[in-house]
């Protein structure tokens, strides 16, 4: 037994589908037969299944392969959002997956697990998927996409870059062979993202890969509830502890803070004071801050349709490469998320009495994405910062910092459904599916402050479980948990500073109106931008 | 559509009238005004019908920490619990101004 192995088996696949190939050039017309040459049962297959954009010309084109030939695939796919992702099961072609999102297909996810039609090797966060890449969970073979290639096989990802560069490592660097669908064949790339080296095999797609909005929210969709919480959270959270760095999950209620602080912001005084470096996709509802001068800085997951040209024309603000695009990184900016900021700050539907929050709801399979990693205290982290400093509350020698991790939640949803209940969704998810632990999105001991209409809870600032269970339930409006705050105690809460009302923050409801938003319509951002955003068809109403 | 009617007890007097809020998809109207005889009486007007359970929490709620003598009309095309509590909350607010 020799110690090559792996390098003779690709040399061995890439002799095998010479005959397609010119150079590095797969013919387009020949890809089927290609990926049942390459392809043998049971590889190891990461398939681009990034959050925003799909290789969905070499997903089309793998559902067609001859099952009896190409099966029972391992897939590594990040986010499964192409119906021919789960046809692949349903075929046989593939039998593994191991994913971190869901979304699109979520339901249909749950369906075929229950079906017995696909197996689960885990769901992770994004960035955990990629870290076993570099373990146990090495591609034999990447299918991945970019925006152009020049004959040598060198990439150009630009705005959405996203996890290629990371993807490719994990395959390139243990000879698995790697397989790229691009837009465009050029002479000379704009840049070069990823050197043409770490590529085996490029083809043109049929069309330009799909890329979804998933980072553009209507202003006209926010309504008072979420301005009233916006100004609680500039007022109560980001002006209190000093908030210059931070990341924003994608909502409404956080489009609306980001649209608060041109107007609400400004009157408090707290430009350049709060809000200066951000880890954050392109948000369009960001674009008044940027103009208004709040904003220093802009490292982003992956790109964002209809905001290529605005970025272009702010390089100042984005990272953007020599030739002007932006160049987006996921597992980059996911750890900017993670130890480069001091808060982190998202939505969620149901949350439990502790503080325990999840999306997943019966009958449907969505996994985590990438807000585990943002919502969580980073017990490595090891340098200081005002705001992480200022979550300490006790005097010892030894005591550490914390990041900031807020939840915000609306008491009710639509229907007059409860989202503070006594039993996460999640708990009967995982009985009913076999998960071996229910699947949290934020688990409370790593929250900070929990924001609901009714007020904001410190929790960092609360004594034991019970203490933080009454500071939860203070703000829990009329929820079964809300109806268990005793009045004494919440008084009390209030009097420590471990739960304000809007009145103790100096937020006047009657001034929570969409009129203090700084845009309340994408017609409005795209007048913000100078006519620079430009939306996609679906958020146009013109 | 739903009429529903509650009595809370009061101890402050109301000077003047105030209204929040319009009758519009997902959102409600409130109007406050002194009531006649020193205790607090809500009039519910709603479009969506069998919540009157959390009709009552969402006030036992409110009125924990109101304690004025007024005479409350709600009318509701199916505002969330959080969204009735923040128009009640604004109409206090109004009287203290």
């Amino acid at each position: 037994m020799g110690w090559t192995s792996r390098r003779e088996s690709k040399q061995r696949r890439i002799a095998q589908i010479a005959r397609y190939l010119e150079g590095k050039l797969v013919r387009p017309d020949a890809i089927v037969p290609l990926l049942e040459t390459l392809l043998q049962p049971g590889d190891r297959v990461v398939l681009e299944g990034d959050n925003q954009k799909q290789a969905d010309f070499l997903s089309r084109a793998l559902v067609q392969v001859d099952p009896q030939r190409v099966h029972d695939l391992h897939l590594l796919i990040p986010s499964i959002s192409r119906p021919e992702h789960l046809t692949l099961f349903e075929r046989g072609i593939a039998r593994r997956v191991d994913f971190s999102f869901a979304g699109p297909q979520s339901l249909r996810m749950a369906q075929l697990l229950e079906d017995g039609v696909l197996e689960i090797g885990a769901i992770y966060t994004y960035i955990e998927l990629y870290a076993r890449m570099f373990v146990d969970l090495t591609p034999d073979i990447a299918l991945l996409c970019a925006q152009q290639a020049d004959r040598d096989g060198n990439l150009y990802t630009g705005a959405n870059t996203e996890d290629t560069p990371t993807l490719i490592e994990a395959a390139a660097f243990r000879h698995g062979v790697v397989l790229v669908q691009v837009n465009e064949i050029v002479a000379e790339l704009p840049r070069v993202d990823i050197p043409g080296s770490w590529v085996d095999l490029v083809v043109r797609a049929d069309r330009p890969f799909a890329l979804e909005p998933l980072f553009t929210r209507d202003p006209r969709e926010i309504g008072e509830l979420e301005v009233l919480m916006g100004m609680m959270v500039i007022r109560g959270i980001y002006e209190r502890h000093g908030v210059t760095a931070l990341n924003h999950g994608i909502g409404f209620a956080t489009a609306a803070i980001e649209l608060l602080l041109p107007t609400y912001g400004e009157t408090l005084g707290l430009r350049r004071r709060i809000c200066r470096h951000w880890a954050l996709n392109p948000h369009p509802t960001l674009i008044p801050a940027i103009e208004s001068g709040w904003v220093d800085s802009v490292h982003s997951f992956g790109g964002e349709v209809g905001m290529e040209d605005y970025v272009r024309a702010r390089p100042d603000v984005f990272f953007t490469g020599a030739d002007g695009s932006l160049r987006s990184n996921r597992l980059l900016c996911q750890l900017a998320g993670q130890y480069g900021v001091d808060l982190f700050i998202g939505s969620t539907l149901q949350m439990d009495a502790d503080g325990n929050s999840s999306t997943v709801t019966l009958g449907r399979l969505a996994g985590f994405g990438g807000a585990p990693n943002m919502g969580h205290d980073p017990k490595g982290r090891r340098h200081s910062s005002p705001p992480w400093l200022s979550l300490i509350t006790a005097e010892a020698p030894i005591v550490r910092g914390r990041k900031l991790v807020v939840q915000l939640v609306e008491t009710f949803q639509r229907g007059g459904v409860p989202s503070l209940v006594d039993s996460l969704d999640a708990v009967e998810v995982a009985r009913h599916s076999g998960m071996p632990i229910a699947p949290v999105m934020i688990y409370g001991e790593d929250l900070s402050h929990v924001v609901s209409e009714e007020g904001i809870a410190y929790l960092y600032k609360a004594q034991g479980a019970e203490e933080r269970r009454a500071a939860l339930a203070a703000i829990a409006g009329a929820t079964p948990i809300g109806r268990r705050a005793d009045a004494q105690r919440t008084a009390s809460l209030r009097a420590r500073g471990i739960v304000a009302y809007p009145e103790d923050l100096g937020v006047r409801r009657t001034e929570a109106r969409r009129s203090l938003l700084a845009a309340r319509s994408i017609e409005d951002l795209v007048e913000w931008s100078g006519g620079l955003y430009r939306p996609p068809a679906r958020f146009r109403s013109w | 559509m739903e009429q529903l009617k509650f009595s809370y007890p009061a101890r402050q007097t109301l000077s003047r009238r105030v209204h929040v809020g319009v009758v519009g998809s997902g959102d409600l109207e409130v109007l406050m005004e002194p009531s006649p005889d020193g205790q607090a009486h809500v009039s519910v007007t709603t479009s969506v019908a069998g919540f009157a359970a959390v009709w009552q929490h969402v006030l036992d709620r409110f009125f924990s920490r109101f304690d004025g003598a007024a005479a409350i009309e709600i009318n509701d095309a199916g505002a969330t619990p959080g969204v009735v509590l923040l128009r009640l909350e604004q109409a206090a607010e109004a009287l203290r101004e």
